[in-house]
């Protein structure tokens, strides 16, 4: 603790300010208690129908991939045929979540789907979300008993399912969404923001996609109607 | 690292020497401003949130003494360890003691500011820890036993050929004969040349670009995924972090990252932000079973008191030396320990002292680009000027510019033989370079005339001209 002691001390010192000084805390509860939000774009500022296809268009122009589905039924058949199309193993490790067991992964006889955190010879992931940002096309993944961040870095193909009503305009939206769910100042072990798949420019300032995480983002969105209707826009992926 | 900051213009002559260094700089004009320009145009809030990203920043160094300690009480709820570091000395001995006891072999580490500012590497190593850097960039400078030359590019020095042959060199497991010309093909050796590690590390240490004192988090933001695959696959997590990267709550976070890749990279957002708080929870299957957080003060709390304090808003994008010409023309490495540009001008003297490093905040032709694309709106130019009086304060300034600068105060406050003696210098000048319009070489002006030639002067002065005009002459 002396270490701790010295540091505020000298902190104080600088702040010419005692410990325990009530306006300075009431400052700080007052800062943690309203949460104000600073200038949120316009841009992610919109309607439903208009969040979905800036999500769409953002994750594009971070090199994402992304295909829409009607129901969930039609997941299985995407994500094969997405894997076909790659010339990619059909073999899948997805993530421990009831809502992927309860595909109907029995329609595509030739994939095989694995359950558990990703291993080191795992090629492709599927996961789910916990929301999508329309601002800059990036996805919300919150770690957790149906949802194991390796399987985010690990494989080299990271497929994500994801419901258009799971679709937000700013990133202030999605934590109050996790705010709702995990309670005020708490938070799941790890927030994995994801848009596109890892790059690096580290040479010569040239862009390659796949430096240590996924080559390839694919997103399948399921178009289960307009946003308004998600309570929590919760179902998956923590 | 050990600062070689002292001897920075014998350390900018050599840069200016190096027609390697040129070439690879010559990347950052291109790439770097026309990005960032883009990006900052495309938003139009871009403005209104460099003011709030500021007042969020202002408003934390305010109360850093609370946000700090409610931070550390919500990573401690969270199950995770805070250690307080006043020193660089204690920060190494406490990552040391912790890797002790998870009785660490290897450790991966994504890219860290605060692990070079630490010198963490060589002490590990001389305590027979072996530490693996995972960004591509460090992974590159550590093969060549090299500090950063940039605080998010930290390999921005080097051209794809000098890459090709380290890796040629560091990796004999590989055929000779491999293609590896293109960044592909580097990129590509690196992935299959980490992975091993990443799965072998017992300890991964990362920075910390923010902690978070609502959740008790800490949040990286990398493009590559190197960061993850560290604090997610072995056994402890080590971050390493300073005071000052606290901030309130999310939304604050949320605002800032609007700023921090726009103004870095050009990117509307990161590919990766990660936002951890604490070890493994029970019903998790996979994560670190410890977290601990290295909290390094080491001169910062001093900063808080002074007229430096803006620096403290720094959130290490790397914008300030994108846009310098005196970047450009020398890079990194001449400024002589770990943060370059602007931003280590006036860093530097603050946590090293202005004996050591009083020479970089010199190094500026105070054009103002740095401050004009500071997302946090550092006053960069006038922070050096503060660190220029300094140094003059305390009789570190060099005997010539002394005299010098004496000899034109003496003159300025005697305008008349001032224009008397400027007039005749002028026409003696202007006489003697009639033939050529220009000298190869003058008394006293040998450090403008070894790079250039020094004008000579045509016609009068501007006072005489500006005299003539008040009175009526020429409209
Ligand atoms: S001083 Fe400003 S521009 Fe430079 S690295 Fe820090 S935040 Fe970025």
């Amino acid at each position: 603790m002396s270490g701790r002691d010295a540091i505020l001390g000298a902190v104080r010192r600088s702040l010419k300010r005692a410990a325990g000084d009530a306006a300075a805390l009431a400052a700080v509860e007052a800062r943690l208690d309203t949460r104000e939000r600073g200038p949120v774009p316009a841009r992610a500022q919109i309607d439903a129908k208009a969040r979905v296809d800036l999500f769409q268009a953002m994750a594009e122009e971070h090199s994402a991939t992304l295909t829409r589905v009607a129901v969930a039924q039609d997941v299985p058949g995407a994500v094969a045929t997405y894997l076909k199309k790659h010339n990619l193993p059909q073999r899948l490790r997805a993530a421990p979540d009831p809502e992927i067991d309860a595909l109907p992964w029995d329609t595509q006889s030739l994939l095989t789907v694995e359950r558990g955190r990703a291993e080191a010879s795992d090629e492709t992931s599927l996961t789910g979300a916990f929301a999508g940002i329309a601002e800059t096309g990036t996805l919300m993944l919150l770690s957790g008993e149906a949802a194991p961040t390796t399987l985010n870095f690990l494989p080299d193909t990271h497929i994500v399912m994801i419901k258009a009503s799971q679709v937000v305009g700013p990133y202030e939206d999605a934590w109050d969404l996790v705010r709702a769910k995990h309670g005020p100042g708490e938070l799941p072990r790890t927030v994995n923001f994801i848009t596109g798949p890892s790059r690096t420019a580290d040479i010569e300032q040239t862009i390659q996609l796949g430096a240590h995480g996924p080559r390839r983002l694919h997103i399948v969105l399921v178009e289960d109607g307009p946003g308004e209707e998600s309570e929590d826009g919760t179902g998956d992926g923590a | 690292m050990r600062s070689i900051a002292h001897s920075f213009k014998d350390n900018a002559k050599a840069a200016l020497a190096d027609p390697q260094l040129r070439r690879a700089l010559d990347n950052i004009k291109t790439g770097f401003i026309t990005k960032r320009a883009a990006a900052a145009a495309r938003l139009p809030e871009f403005e209104a949130l460099r003011d709030a990203a500021r007042d969020i920043k202002n408003h934390t160094l305010d109360h850093l003494d609370l946000y700090l300690e409610r931070y550390a009480e919500n990573v401690q709820a969270g199950g995770g360890h805070v250690h307080w570091c006043a020193t660089a000395e204690d920060a190494r001995a406490a990552v040391l003691e912790i890797c002790r006891r998870a009785g660490a072999k290897t450790v991966t580490k994504g890219k860290s500011m605060i692990s070079e500012e630490i010198a963490l590497n060589d002490y590990l190593e001389a305590n027979g820890i072996t530490p693996v850097e995972t960004d591509l960039g460090e992974y590159i400078i550590q093969l060549r036993h090299e500090p950063p030359s940039h605080i998010i590019a930290p390999a921005v020095h080097l051209t794809k050929d000098a890459i090709e042959a380290d890796f040629r060199k560091a990796h004999p497991q590989f055929p000779k004969d491999r293609p590896l010309s293109e960044p592909r093909h580097l990129v590509d050796e690196a992935r299959q040349v980490l992975r091993s590690r990443f799965l072998a590390a017992d300890v991964g240490i990362t920075g910390a670009n923010f902690l978070i004192a609502e959740t008790g988090s800490s949040v990286i933001v990398t493009n590559e995924g190197n960061g993850d695959l560290t604090q997610v696959i072995p056994k402890v997590h080590i971050v390493v972090a300073s005071l000052e990267k606290v901030i309130p709550n999310l939304y604050d976070l949320s605002t800032i990252l609007r700023v921090l890749a726009r103004s870095a990279t050009g990117q509307e957002f990161t590919t990766y932000t990660t936002v951890s708080s604490g070890p493994k929870r029970p019903e998790d299957p996979d994560g670190p079973e410890e977290y601990h957080v290295i909290l390094l003060d080491n001169g910062r709390s001093r900063m808080l008191g002074g007229e430096f304090r803006e620096v403290l808003r720094c959130i290490r994008c790397g914008a300030c030396m994108n846009h310098c010409p005196v970047y450009h023309a020398i890079g990194g490495h001449a400024y002589g320990w770990v943060y370059p540009g602007p931003i280590g001008a006036v860093l530097t003297p603050g946590l090293l002292g202005v004996e050591e490093a009083g020479a970089l905040p010199n190094a500026s032709t105070f054009c103002g680009r740095c401050e004009s694309v500071c997302p946090m709106r550092i006053p960069l130019p006038k922070l050096m000027r503060h660190w220029r009086e300094r140094e003059f304060e305390r009789h570190l300034t060099p005997a010539p510019v002394r005299y010098g600068l004496a000899a034109w105060a003496f003159l300025a406050r005697r305008p008349a033989l001032y224009h008397w003696l400027l007039g005749l210098e002028m026409r003696v000048l202007g006489a003697l370079g009639r033939r050529k319009g220009r000298f190869a070489w003058l008394p006293f002006a040998g450090g403008w005339t070894r790079h250039r030639d020094f004008p000579a002067p045509q016609g009068r002065t501007f006072q005489s001209l500006w005299a003539e005009r008040k009175t009526g002459g020429a409209p």
